[in-house]
Parts: C-alpha cells; structure tokens; sequence
C-alpha cells in the first residue's frame, strides 16, 4: 500500500537524509530524450535526440537560444525547461540592459539553480523536472554547465543527459582530453558519435536530432537540418572505422531496424536505477 | 532663485513629494583625457553653496572597483548617493568571486541607465559624469549628463570645462600623450579654468588610471599670474557694459 512514507512533500526528509520527491524530478531528467553537451576552448556544442510523441505528431524542441553567447540544451520535462529558458532569456536581456554586457555564464547558472533550489525547500511547490545543459561564452572562455532539479550544478568539459546518456558519457570519457584544444568541426563529429551512442539500434539521421553551435565570434545558432544530414554522412564514412573499436555493441545495432521508441525509454532508466542507496543529487 | 524659474508651489501639492528642484553644493569642472597609458582626469576642489566657495577639500574623483574612475561635478550630495550605489554594485560583483568583473564600459552604461532613470521620475541626480578606466588593455572614457546623455570621446569635460577646455583639448591632444605632456595639458585647462570661472578655485588634483591601477594626486596648486592688463582693469574698452 505504501511504497513510500517521505515522499508525499518535497520538504519531508527520509531517515536516510534523502529528499524522494527531489529524487523523483531527477528521474524525469533520466526518462527524457538525450541531450548532450560539449566545449573546447573555444566552442560550445549542444546536442540532442529528438522524439515524436506518437507517429502523428512532431517532436519538440529541446534546444533554445538564450542570447547570443548562451544556449541550452533541456532533457526532461519540456514545459519546464521552456519556462526556465524564459527565465534565462529576461535575466540576460535585463543584464544587457543596464551593462550593455553579455551576462557572465557562470553568474546566470547559480541564479538559475537558486531558482530550483527554492522548490526543494517550499512545501507548496514542486521541483522543477528538467535538466539543463547551459553552454556559454563569456571573458573567462568557454563553459558546460549542468543544472539539476535539486539545485546542484557542475561546470563540465563535455557531459550527457537523459535517456541512454550514460552510453554517450562512456564515449566522453574516453574522448574528453583531446576536447580542449578541438576544432569547431571536431566537436561537432563528437556531438553527433556521442548523440549516436544513445540511439538503441536506431540510425542517426538528422530528423531525430538537432545541433547547435556557438563559439569565439559565432553566435549561438541551431544548424539546419540539411547541414546536420552532411555532416552525419561525412563522418558516418569515417565512423565505421572508428565506432565498433569506440563502441562495439553501438554500431551494430545501427543496422537493425528501430524498435519502439517508448520501450527504448523504459530500458534505459531501469538501466540507470540500481543504486538506490547512492543519494543521486550528488550524480 | 531667479524669476524666470517656475515656481516650485505651482508645480506642487502641499501635500506632494519634493524633488531636487535646484542643486544646493555644487562642484563645478571636470576634465579628462586619454594618454599612452590610459586615462589623466583633473577636478579641483572647491564645493559651491550656491555662489558662494563653501567648502575646500571636496574629493570629487573616486575609484570604482578596480577598472574605472569616476569623476563628478554639480551636486556634491547627489554624487555621494552614486557612489553608495556604486561601492554596493562593486562589492556585490566582487562577491561573485568567479574572475568576471565590470569593466569601465558596464559602469558607463549602469550611470547612464540610474540618470535616466531618475530624470524620468523627475528627480534628477544633478550631477555631470565623467566615467575613465583602462581594463584589458582597453582604454575608455565616457560621460553622463544628469538627464542621461552619454557619448564617449577622447577627451571630455563637464559645465565650464566645455565651453573653455574642450577647444583647447581639440587642438592639443594627441593618442601618444605622453603622462608628462597629458598633465601639461590638464594643467593649462584647469588653469584658463581658474581664471574665467568664478567657481573654480586653485586646489586640485590630478587622477591616473592605468592597466597597473588607479593613482589620485595630492591636492595642489597652479602657478597664476594676475598681472595682466585685461585683469586689472577687466572694464576697459567695454565702458557701460555692465
């Protein structure tokens, strides 16, 4: 009858020092599409899989412009990242405004988790579902930002969110360190491999994902769709050297056909619930 | 004060807020240039009770945050409350402590934004601005006017200083000023200052804002020669005039 007694309120603690309602809006990053996420030093890439409620309907963004040195990538509840979008947007044009400065990115995410950190301690709000990969340009370079439902963020060379991220993380962390000093175009193969990497037996095309770029004198922008498809058949040349040494059990499937969408999501965070004794606000 | 000024009673309800209807001590130029280095800005020190030289030490260029300099004439009390502001903004970007911090260009434009602000609430801080900084190798120099006029120049001055140190500026300045020669300079204004302003009066300081930091002189005098003709007898050939 009672699965669980703490997590009728987001306020109420467990015996084990946890938060579940806080907990519950991290898992709804998890059921969400992929986003990844990516910078060298000078460039940010922003990545993800776009899916289609049902076979009638158009997926729906998951990218937004900020401003112009600022996007983010969202995975989880849709509506919620769109009115954090919002949110960043009015910061920065209001920042804009009375500095006639582009706001410093990193200034923006602790505004931005403050926000969230305020549900997970009012007993008539929820924790927002969403998470947001934040990349920008400011003075002190390129950043990778993560914010989570709890509050928490983390500054981060390259990341992945959402559903099957953890097989683009495995492919970031193998690939990481030669991310700092990458050209534009490298980074964005390695957005597209690692976005790869979180399609079970899918193929990649450029329907079901989106890209966006920014960097050192290029303003935020999504790549259109056509570009994507030529860049996807560039490297997807080159890929099949490289994706069965980087992932053996990814580039295989890429043959088969796709099977449902709905049951990929659930595998994927069955996949990633195990530990439950590990508090996941702390990733 | 005068009558072609509107009657403060007619503007106003009994009953109705008070606004800074006329400015009470007033600073009065402010001059500033850019050099090799960065940015020299002279002000003297007189402080104005209306026209009368009230007070004698009035500091009227102060440091903001590392990067900028900030320089003010007209209300002296109104450019204290900015700078209340401004040591609050400073502090509150500092506290950050995340390597970003506002340059001389965000200060320039955060002044403009609280003049014209208060000018729409008809409540003017009635000062003129004279905003320098240097911040990554970057030279800036700025001004703002009390009803929120901005521009940016190579040399700027406020009230008198327009009138009689701008020409001045415009023949003599250089980009390669040397600091030597950009004093020299400063110091010619300030003095045709002096003797054509009544309000000026001979102490002054000369302020110094590079990429090593901010420096604000001592105060000191100018060397003045009031032997001249035109001075001992400022009436002559203009009988009846006055």
């Amino acid at each position: 009858m009672f699965r669980n007694q703490y997590d009728t309120d987001v306020t109420t603690w467990s015996p084990a020092g946890r938060l579940f309602q806080v907990e519950y809006a991290m898992e709804a990053v998890k059921q969400g599409s992929a986003a990844i996420g990516l910078r060298s030093k000078t460039h940010v890439v922003l990545a993800c899989v776009n899916k289609a409620n049902s076979e009638l309907s158009s997926h729906q963004k998951k990218i937004f412009k900020v401003d112009d040195h600022i996007g983010v990538a969202i995975a989880g509840l849709t509506a919620d990242g769109r009115v954090l979008s919002r949110y960043m947007r009015s910061e920065c044009i209001n920042y804009n405004y009375t500095y006639e400065s582009p706001l410093p990115v990193g200034r923006l995410v602790v505004q931005l988790a403050d926000k969230a950190q305020v549900c997970t301690q009012r007993s008539w709000k929820r924790p927002y579902g969403v998470g947001l990969l934040v990349g920008g340009l400011d003075e002190s370079g390129a950043h990778l930002y993560y914010n989570c439902p709890s509050g928490n963020y983390f500054e981060y060379q390259a990341f992945a969110i959402g559903s099957r991220s953890q097989a683009a993380k495995t492919y970031l962390e193998r690939r990481f360190q030669s991310f700092t000093d990458s050209t534009r175009e490298d980074l964005i193969k390695d957005a597209l491999i690692a976005t790869r990497e979180t399609l079970q037996g899918e193929k990649l095309r450029s329907s079901i994902c989106t890209v966006a770029v920014m960097g050192v004198g290029e303003a935020f922008h999504i790549l259109d769709q056509d570009n994507v498809q030529k860049l996807i058949d560039a490297f997807e040349i080159v890929g099949q050297d490289e994706a069965p040494a980087a992932e053996p059990d990814a580039a295989v499937p890429a043959e088969q056909g796709a099977p449902a969408e709905g049951g990929a999501g659930a595998g994927a965070d069955a996949g990633a619930a195990p530990e439950v004794d590990v508090a996941p606000m702390d990733i | 004060m005068e009558s072609n000024q509107a009657n403060p009673s007619i503007l106003c309800s009994p009953e109705g807020s008070q606004r800074t209807l006329y400015p009470y001590v007033t600073g009065t130029s402010v001059v500033a240039l850019k050099y090799k280095d960065g940015i020299l800005m002279a002000a003297d020190m007189g402080g104005s009770y209306g026209s009368t030289l009230r007070y004698k030490s009035v500091e009227r260029m102060k440091p903001i945050g590392k990067h900028s300099l900030l320089g003010a004439s007209g209300e002296i009390s109104d450019f204290q409350e900015l700078l209340k502001y401004l040591d609050e903004l400073v502090l509150y970007d500092n506290m950050w402590d995340d390597g970003n911090s506002l340059g001389p260009k965000e200060i320039h434009n955060y002044l403009t934004r609280v003049m014209y602000n208060r000018r729409n609430k008809f409540n003017p801080l009635w000062n003129s601005l004279v905003l320098g900084g240097v911040k990554n190798g970057e030279k800036y120099l700025g001004m703002v006017s009390m009803i929120g006029v901005n521009f940016e120049d190579n040399h700027v001055a406020t009230g008198f200083g327009n009138h009689l140190a701008r020409p001045i500026l415009r023949d003599e300045w250089r980009e390669d000023l040397s600091f030597e020669e950009g004093v020299k300079l400063l110091e010619k204004c300030m003095r045709v200052l002096l003797y054509r302003d009544r309000s000026a009066v001979n102490k002054l300081q000369i302020a110094k804002i590079t990429g090593e930091g901010i420096t604000i002189s001592q105060p000191y005098s100018l060397k003045t020669f009031w032997g001249f003709s035109a001075f001992q007898n400022p009436t002559a050939g203009a009988e009846g005039s006055w």
